[in-house]
């Protein structure tokens, strides 16, 4: 597929009584026009109109997540995005989440490392109903009794359950291992001790303080219009504070490197983990890397990674690579899952991969195809709203500009081949990894 | 199961459940005219659905087969799973992996997926390119070529499959335990993934039978969802397909269950367990096997019995009684075979399982005698309806729900016209089939439980 790069069409339009500032963007193929809402309160918002299907598709993402959990109080932050639609105003946990269901309006909080997201679906036939308990969600919650202790026993269940989950261990003891002693290496779930200890004082702490109108950010696809949106911003979030509490997380460097960390557990497949320092989202080799790591282990059925380990020798079902950018640290991480048996050949073939691409980097032939599968697929993200919706909140977060979908695949283009393979050199050092396996794994142990 | 997304991690019951709710109806119809698509027949017998999308310019392209795991044959389960995995492998014009290749070179994204009813392959795709996928979707629906190494190396990558969703997961080995329980005699006993011993056991020769037998143009559906028309899609369909010789469909047999006169239940103890659940399945009709009548009014029960936070089984069992965890039912109408009815609830701890599973009992004999009220019913058609609109959302909804649809045996028509009959439900209805389905002699109890280690 040709890449699809179109200008920027910038029209500003003020609608003076509404003072609703208006820029225009194109995404892939004209396909989505953005426009920038800003409400006479002060609030702004994305938005792409679809009036094909009547629905109303809204993302949002408050800056600052479980990494801010206060000491003795990790899990807080998931603690409370699970109890925000568990009553709220008049409506205690019961009554609004029947309101919820009868209504049809899907309304969910989840705790991110960075942020702490919602999304809100909702028929536009519903939509004034919709924004009123998503504002009573975020500026009333209730935090009865009743369902502060139902969900706590639910996320201690679950904190318990993973206790003896592979792949949650797996995950848990590698973030662990590479940030000892920085907030990214704690579980966002939370702490058994801590998740059992938050009181309704903490939560309501948590809303006062991290839930406010400047780190807000809104994407909104669907049949609604413009000034419409308008409003509906100030009388949903203008109930925030002006300010969330002020933080400052510090920037974590990977540890572990070269580690390999076994934990025993009686099952028949391990689970493999492993990372190792990456770039973030704003580093000028993020392109480069992001490409580097398509052909590596981050495309589909057609990866180094996945010719090596699953085509070639049929060692795994799943195995890959992916970067993983976050605001104080970035990461290159992957997984797999294999027979006990099997965990040492495939480690090898991970670390020779690892290692050949770092020193031999790839071909012209590769970059090519690697290119126009990631400019051609860029369109695939827009077949559904809340896709488009969540590409508007993360476009946002990551300040990449309004016109960020019309530069995209050129970003991509621009990516040389010494791009990439400087970026592998620099990124990839298979005696740095730190690995972590789950399971009873042969012949392979921890390093000291 | 599916060949596989990377970041795949579910477990299978958590599959098996979302299909559960698919079909209960988070994807399954809803709305008068619900995608409202074109449909045609091409004169070797294969089936076209076509339904326009004209947000961006892609394409999903899906070919279904009316095969499953329920039409393989004794011993050889798994078989319709492992040739999914096995359709990448190469044809007499293209070498193994070179599908994928092609595919990704052009920006597509694809995937395939086998249920005990059919089996799915799909791209999405620009619609520029359409073309190119329909010509190497026709070549490899005839054409496959399999090596004996080929077929060796990839029942490695199905067993680490079942490893990572079953084996690896006490909740997921008690599942297929359930299952196999529940159905005496019909096919879906088997897992869709199959028996470990007997994937081990499968050859290129039975392989290649099975796709002689089954993967022929008049058991296989092509559905396009996207920006086209049928206008355009029907010579390339004619062109691709159509070039296919016809071949007379092979029957599905599948043997039958027998009465049900006893009630079982079935425990797994693992010291992997650390929050025990508590199960119950019940045979039920689908829309096509058993008493079909009840189908409509178990879709709309199990809605109001356990389909959310204000259902019947979390109120009473979270939270009023403060014995459970989660509680809630499932049911799947669109099955070819016999359907099950499902609860399931989580102990809070220090809760018995005798506690919890009086409790539940004593919500299904006032379920049975009283029934619903007019205003569950009222507000459960209404959930249950508008669901559809959410649905045409995205491309991969309709394509989806249509293809399953007609792959099983039912008719464009039943999607369609889906939301006026969850609207035609009544109140004596579901009296009535709950009534008939809940009836403890074709159930299945499951105790999955904490085994004390040492």
């Amino acid at each position: 597929m040709t890449p699809i790069v179109r200008s920027l069409l910038v029209a500003p339009i003020l609608a003076a009584f509404l003072l609703v500032g208006v820029i225009l963007s194109t995404g892939p193929a004209g396909a989505v026009t953005i426009e920038k809402i800003l409400s006479p309160g002060g609030i702004t918002a994305w938005l792409v109109r679809d009036h094909s299907n009547p629905i109303i598709s809204m993302r949002f993402s408050f800056r600052g997540g479980a990494g801010l959990d206060p000491k003795n109080r990790i899990g807080l932050a998931n603690m409370a995005a699970s109890l925000l639609d568990e009553g709220a105003g008049d409506l205690d946990s019961q009554a609004f989440q029947q309101q919820l269901e009868d209504l049809v309006i899907r309304l969910r909080f989840r705790a991110g490392r960075d942020s702490l997201t919602g999304r809100l679906v909702t028929l536009a036939a519903n939509r004034d109903t919709a924004f009123t308990m998503l504002s009573m969600a975020l500026t009333q919650p209730r935090f009865d009794a009743e369902p502060v202790e139902r969900i706590r026993g639910q996320l201690l269940a679950e904190i318990r359950q993973d206790t003896e989950q592979p792949g949650a261990i797996a995950g848990r003891t590698l973030f662990k291992t590479l940030f000892p002693s920085h907030p990214y290496g704690r579980p966002t779930d939370g702490l058994e001790d801590d998740v059992a200890a938050i009181t309704q004082a903490d939560l309501k702490a948590f809303t006062a303080e991290r839930l406010a109108k400047d780190n807000l950010i809104i994407g909104v696809v669907g049949d609604i219009k413009a000034e419409t949106l308008a409003t509906l911003l100030d009388s949903t979030f203008g109930g925030l504070p002006a300010k969330a509490k002020s933080w400052a997380l510090p920037e974590a460097i990977p540890q572990g490197a070269g580690r390999t960390i076994v934990v025993k557990k009686p099952v028949p497949q391990s689970s493999i983990v492993y990372a190792e320092k990456g770039l973030k989202r704003k580093h000028p080799d993020f392109y480069a890397a992001y490409v580097m790591n398509y052909v590596f282990g981050g495309g589909g059925f057609t990866s180094r990674l996945y010719e090596a380990i699953r085509e070639k020798r049929g060692l795994a079902y799943s195995v890959y690579s992916g970067l993983h950018p976050l605001d104080k640290a970035g990461l290159i991480f992957g997984a797999a899952g294999t027979a006990n048996a099997n965990v040492g050949e495939t480690l090898r073939l991970l670390r020779q991969e690892w290692a050949r691409m770092a020193k031999d980097g790839m071909n012209e032939k590769e970059l090519a195809d690697a290119k126009t599968y990631l400019t051609g697929s860029y369109p695939l993200r827009f077949t559904s709203s809340g896709s488009i919706a969540a590409m508007l909140v993360g476009i946002q977060r990551d300040n990449l500009g309004i016109e960020y979908m019309d530069r995209r695949n050129s970003l991509i283009e621009a990516v040389s081949l010494e791009d990439v393979n400087r970026t592998a050199k620099n990124l990839l050092q298979a005696d740095k990894l730190t690995v972590v396996v789950v399971g009873a794994p042969k012949g392979v142990k921890s390093s000291e | 199961m599916t060949k596989g997304f990377p970041s795949m991690k579910r477990g299978f019951l958590t599959i098996l459940f979302a299909a559960v709710l698919t079909a209960a109806g988070i994807f399954f119809p809803a709305q008068a005219g619900v995608f409202n698509p074109d449909t045609f027949t091409l004169s070797n017998g294969m089936r076209v659905v076509v339904i326009e999308n004209h947000r961006v310019p892609v394409v999903t392209h899906m070919v279904w087969y009316g095969v499953g795991s329920a039409d393989e044959g004794q011993g050889e389960s798994g078989i319709a799973h492992f040739l999914e995995h096995l359709m990448f492998k190469g044809t007499k014009i293209r070498a193994p992996g070179e599908f994928s290749k092609i595919l990704a070179r052009n920006g597509g994204q694809e995937n395939a997926f086998t249920s005990s009813d059919y089996t799915a392959y799909f791209q999405t795709v620009a619609v520029d390119r359409l073309e190119l996928f329909m010509e190497m979707e026709a070549d490899r629906m005839t054409n496959l070529v399999l090596t004996e190494k080929g077929v060796e190396t990839e029942k490695g990558v199905v067993l680490e499959e079942r490893r990572s969703r079953t084996d690896n997961n006490p909740g997921a080995i008690l599942g297929e335990q359930v299952t196999a329980a529940l159905y005496l005699n019909y096919p879906y006993r088997r897992p869709v993934i199959g028996w470990a011993h007997e994937i081990k056991a499968l050859s290129l020769k039975s392989v290649m039978a099975f796709y002689k037998k089954w993967y022929t143009p008049a058991n296989a559906i092509l559905v396009v969802a996207g920006d086209i028309t049928a206008a355009k899609l029907k010579p390339l369909a004619e062109k691709y397909y159509g070039a296919i010789p016809a071949q007379p469909p092979a029957p599905r047999l599948r043997p039958t269950e027998p009465p049900q006169s006893a009630k079982r239940t079935v425990t797994l103890k693992d010291a992997r367990v650390r929050q025990p659940s508590w199960g119950r399945v019940y045979l039920a009709p689908s829309l096509l096997s058993g008493e079909t009548q009840h189908a409509y009014a178990l879709e709309v029960l199990a809605n109001i019995l356990g389909g959310g936070s204000s259902s019947r089984l979390f109120r009473t069992l979270v939270v009023e009684a403060k014995l459970a965890l989660s509680a809630g039912a499932y049911y799947g109408a669109d099955d070819r075979g016999p359907s099950r009815f499902g609860i399931y609830a989580s102990p809070k701890p220090g809760v018995s399982m005798e506690t919890l599973e009086a409790k539940v009992e004593e919500e299904l004999a006032k379920l049975i005698d009283g029934g619903v009220t007019a205003s569950e019913l009222a507000r459960a058609k209404k959930r249950m309806q508008s669901t559809a609109i959410f649905a045409r959302d995205s491309l991969s909804g309709g394509a989806r729900t249509l293809g399953a649809a007609l792959a099983i045996g039912l008719k464009v028509d039943d999607v369609e016209a889906w939301p006026e009959r969850i609207g035609a439900v009544t109140v004596e209805q579901i009296s009535a089939a709950a009534k008939a389905v809940l009836k403890e002699g074709r159930s299945v109890t499951s105790y999955l439980l904490t085994k004390k280690t040492g």
